[in-house]
C-alpha cells in the first residue's frame, strides 16, 4: 500500500519525536563509542587486533554464544507449551496461562533476579527443602554458575518468546488437525507432524528474538553469574568503568552491536514484523 | 483396487445435538447403504455438516446411537474410524508435498515404505496429478488441491469417503469436471460416499439418494427423482428447484386422483389426496407447464397473462399472473414465449393431470 504525499508527511510527521529520540539517546552516542574504538589509547586498529587475540574476550564471547543458545532452547521450548495452552486449552486454562505470560512484565528484572538468588543459593528455599527431606546432604551450587544465570535468563526471556508463537498458532487453519486425525493420525503425531512444522515461522522469530536478546543481558547474569559466569555485556561494563580500557570496550560493543544487527536482518528475512506481536 | 464388500454400511439411530440452547440436529434416523453415494442436502445452518461431523467422530452428538456394519461407533474417537474426509477449503498439509500428503495416511497406518511408494503412485495416476508430486499445496491450483485431497482421502481405502462442500470455492466449468471425476471415483471404488451440500441441482446429478435437511431435522431421503417428483412438504419442493404454487379449492378423491376448484376451473390430479381434504396447495414444476390459446378438454387449465419473459438460450423462463392474482412460471420454447407476449391479454396455462402434486394449504 503507498499513501499518497501528504499521508506519507503525516507518518512521517507521528514517527518524528521517536526517531528523533533513537537519533540523540542512541545513534549519536553509539558514533561516539565507534570512535573511541577505533582512537582509544591510540589511533588505528589496535583493539580490533587484540580482540581477536585476547583470550579472556573470547572465552566470554563463546560463553555469551553457549549460555543465549541453551537460553534460547529452554525458553522457546517452555514458551510453546505455555502458549500451546493460552491458545489452545479450555477458557480456565487461558486465562491461567495469560496470567502466566502477563505477570512477570510487571516484576521489575532486578527483583526477579534477586528472587532466584533467595531461591537458589546454598541456603535458599530449595537447597534447604532438599536437605530437610534428605535428598542431599551438601547444598547444590545453583547459583553464582552458568546454571543461575540460564535459569534467571530464561524465566526473564519466556514471555518475550511467547508472542511469535502465538501469532503463528493463532492463524493456523484448524481444519487441517481435524483433517489429520480424520486420516487416522493420533493427536501426538499430529501435534509433531503437522502441528509444529506448521509453526515454523513462529519458532523461528520466537528463537531469533530469545537469542538476540540473551546476547545484552546485564543484570541477570552480573547478579546470577556472580561475576564467576561473565557474559559480553558485563566485560564491557568492566572494561568501561573498572579497568578502565575504554578502547576495548567500544570495540566490544561495536562487533556485538554489528552481530545483533546481522542477527535482525536474517529475523526479518524469516518473520514479517507483524508476526511478532 | 478395492472390493465393494469393504463399503461401510452406516445406521443413524435417534441422532440429536444441541450446542446450548441451539438444537442442531434433532431426532435423526437414517440407514446409508453400502456403495452408496448419499447426498445431505439443506441451506446452511440445517444440520447437514453438523451430522457429517458426527459420521466423521469429531462432533459427538447428544443423544442417540451411530453404527458402522452393526457395530456401535458413537464414542469411537475420529482417529479410530477410518473415515476419508474431504474438508471445505481443503485442508491440506501446507508444508507437505503432493506426494506426502497422500502417503500421509498409509504412513500413519505403518504400511511398508515400498507400499505407500506404489498406492501414491497409483492414486496420484488416477486423479490426473502426475508431475506434480513434488509440488507443495500452494503451487497448485484449486482443481488440482481438490483432488489432492480427494486422493489423500481415499488413498487408505476408507469403508466411507465424507466430503463437506468440496467444489463450493471451484468456478462453474471446473465444479462439473470435478463432479463427473468424483461421480467417477465413486464407482472405481466402491465405497460408500456421503457429500454435504447445499447445491440442489449438485445432489440431483450426483448422488443415489438426498436427504433433504432443514432447521436440524430430516425431512426427506430418497432416490433423486423421488425427492424431485414427490417431495414429502413444501420446503423439499421449493429447495428442489423452482415450483408454481396454485390454491385449489374442495379438494376431494376421485377415480385414480383427485379433483378440486383451481381458480373456478375443475381441476383433474393424478396424484393421491388421502391426508388432504379441501383446501390445498397444488405445485407443478416450470417444465410440465404449457401454453395454449384455449382450454382443451383433456388438459388441466387456467387463464393467464404473461408479464415478463428470461431467455435462457434453449428455452425461455416466462411470468405470469393468473385472473387471480398468483404468480406462475413456466419454461416454454423461445418463439411461443415471443407470441404469449405479444398478445399482451389472456392465454391459457395449461399441465396434464399425471404432472404436480398435493401440499397441505399453508403447511410447511
Amino acid at each position: 500500500m503507498r499513501g499518497t504525499l501528504s499521508d506519507r508527511m503525516g507518518a512521517a510527521l507521528l514517527m518524528a519525536p521517536l526517531l528523533l529520540f533513537l537519533i540523540l539517546a542512541y545513534a549519536w552516542p553509539f558514533l561516539g563509542v565507534v570512535k573511541w574504538s577505533f582512537t582509544l589509547p591510540t589511533p588505528g586498529l589496535g583493539q580490533y587486533h587484540a580482540l581477536l587475540t585476547d583470550e579472556l574476550v573470547q572465552s566470554v564471547f563463546i560463553r555469551t554464544l553457549r549460555i543465549a543458545a541453551i537460553v534460547t532452547v529452554v525458553s522457546v521450548t517452555a514458551a510453546y507449551a505455555i502458549t500451546v495452552v493460552w491458545v489452545r486449552g479450555s477458557p480456565v486454562q487461558r486465562v491461567l496461562a495469560e496470567f502466566c505470560i502477563l505477570v512477570p512484565f510487571w516484576i521489575s528484572v532486578l527483583t526477579r533476579a534477586f528472587g532466584w538468588v533467595a531461591l537458589l543459593s546454598n541456603r535458599g528455599l530449595i537447597n534447604t527443602w532438599l536437605q530437610s527431606i534428605g535428598f542431599i546432604s551438601e547444598p547444590l551450587t545453583l547459583v553464582r554458575n552458568e546454571f543461575g544465570v540460564i535459569v534467571g535468563m530464561s524465566h526473564f526471556l519466556i514471555p518475550f518468546a511467547v508472542f511469535p508463537l502465538a501469532s503463528a498458532m493463532r492463524s493456523l487453519d484448524e481444519r487441517v488437525l481435524l483433517a489429520a486425525r480424520g486420516l487416522g493420525s493420533s493427536r501426538m503425531r499430529t501435534f509433531w507432524t503437522v502441528f509444529v512444522p506448521m509453526t515454523r515461522s513462529g519458532i523461528i522469530g520466537s528463537a531469533l528474538i530469545t537469542f538476540v536478546f540473551s546476547l545484552g543481558f546485564f543484570v541477570t547474569p552480573a547478579i546470577l553469574g556472580g561475576g564467576r559466569s561473565v557474559m559480553i555485556a558485563e566485560l564491557i561494563y568492566l572494561r568501561i568503568f573498572q579497568s578502565p580500557d575504554w578502547g576495548l570496550g567500544a570495540a566490544i560493543s561495536v562487533v556485538l552491536v554489528v552481530f545483533v544487527g546481522a542477527l535482525m536482518a536474517l529475523l526479518f528475512r524469516y518473520v514479517k514484523p507483524k508476526q511478532l506481536v | 483396487m478395492q472390493q465393494p464388500g469393504r463399503a461401510a454400511e452406516i445406521k443413524a439411530n435417534g441422532i440429536g445435538k444441541s450446542f446450548g440452547s441451539f438444537r442442531a440436529l434433532d431426532n435423526l434416523s437414517l440407514d446409508i447403504g453400502r456403495g452408496e453415494f448419499l447426498t445431505l442436502l439443506g441451506p446452511s445452518g440445517s444440520g447437514k455438516t453438523t451430522f457429517l461431523m458426527i459420521l466423521a467422530g469429531f462432533v459427538q452428538p447428544s443423544e442417540g446411537k451411530l453404527f458402522s456394519d452393526g457395530v456401535d461407533i458413537t464414542h469411537r474417537p475420529a482417529e479410530q474410524r477410518a473415515a476419508g474426509m474431504v474438508f471445505q477449503g481443503y485442508a491440506l498439509f501446507p508444508h507437505m508435498s503432493v506426494e506426502q500428503n497422500i502417503a500421509f495416511p498409509l504412513k500413519v497406518r505403518k504400511k511398508s515404505a515400498s507400499e505407500i511408494k506404489q498406492r501414491v503412485g497409483e492414486m496420484v495416476e488416477r486423479v490426473g496429478l502426475k508431475g506434480h508430486e513434488k509440488k507443495l499445496p500452494a503451487q497448485l491450483s484449486g482443481g488440482q488441491q481438490q483432488r489432492v485431497a480427494l486422493a489423500r482421502a481415499l488413498v487408505f481405502e476408507p469403508g466411507v469417503l465424507l466430503l463437506d462442500e468440496p467444489f463450493s470455492a471451484l468456478d462453474k466449468s471446473l465444479r462439473g469436471q470435478m463432479q463427473a471425476e468424483m461421480k467417477r471415483l465413486h464407482q472405481e471404488t466402491g465405497t460408500t460416499f456421503v457429500f454435504v451440500t447445499h447445491d440442489q441441482s449438485e445432489a440431483l446429478a450426483l448422488s443415489s439418494r438426498v436427504a433433504i435437511f432443514n432447521h436440524g431435522k430430516l425431512l426427506q431421503v430418497g432416490r433423486p427423482d423421488e425427492v424431485y417428483d414427490r417431495p414429502a412438504n413444501r420446503f423439499v419442493a421449493e429447495f428442489l428447484g423452482e415450483i408454481n404454487m396454485l390454491p385449489v379449492k374442495g379438494v376431494k378423491p376421485a377415480d385414480n386422483g383427485a379433483t378440486g376448484l383451481c381458480e373456478d376451473r375443475a381441476v383433474n390430479m393424478r396424484c393421491k389426496a388421502e391426508a388432504i381434504k379441501g383446501d390445498a396447495i397444488l405445485a407443478i414444476r416450470p417444465e410440465d407447464m404449457s401454453i395454449a390459446a384455449e382450454a382443451s378438454a383433456n388438459q388441466n387449465g387456467i387463464a393467464a397473462t404473461a408479464i415478463a419473459s428470461t431467455y435462457l438460450g434453449a428455452a425461455t423462463k416466462l411470468d405470469l399472473t393468473t385472473r387471480q392474482g398468483a404468480k406462475v412460471t413456466v419454461s416454454v420454447p423461445n418463439e411461443v414465449a415471443a407470441s404469449a407476449l405479444s398478445k399482451g391479454n389472456s392465454v391459457w396455462l395449461t399441465w396434464p393431470a399425471e404432472k404436480g402434486f398435493l401440499l397441505p394449504d399453508g403447511g410447511q
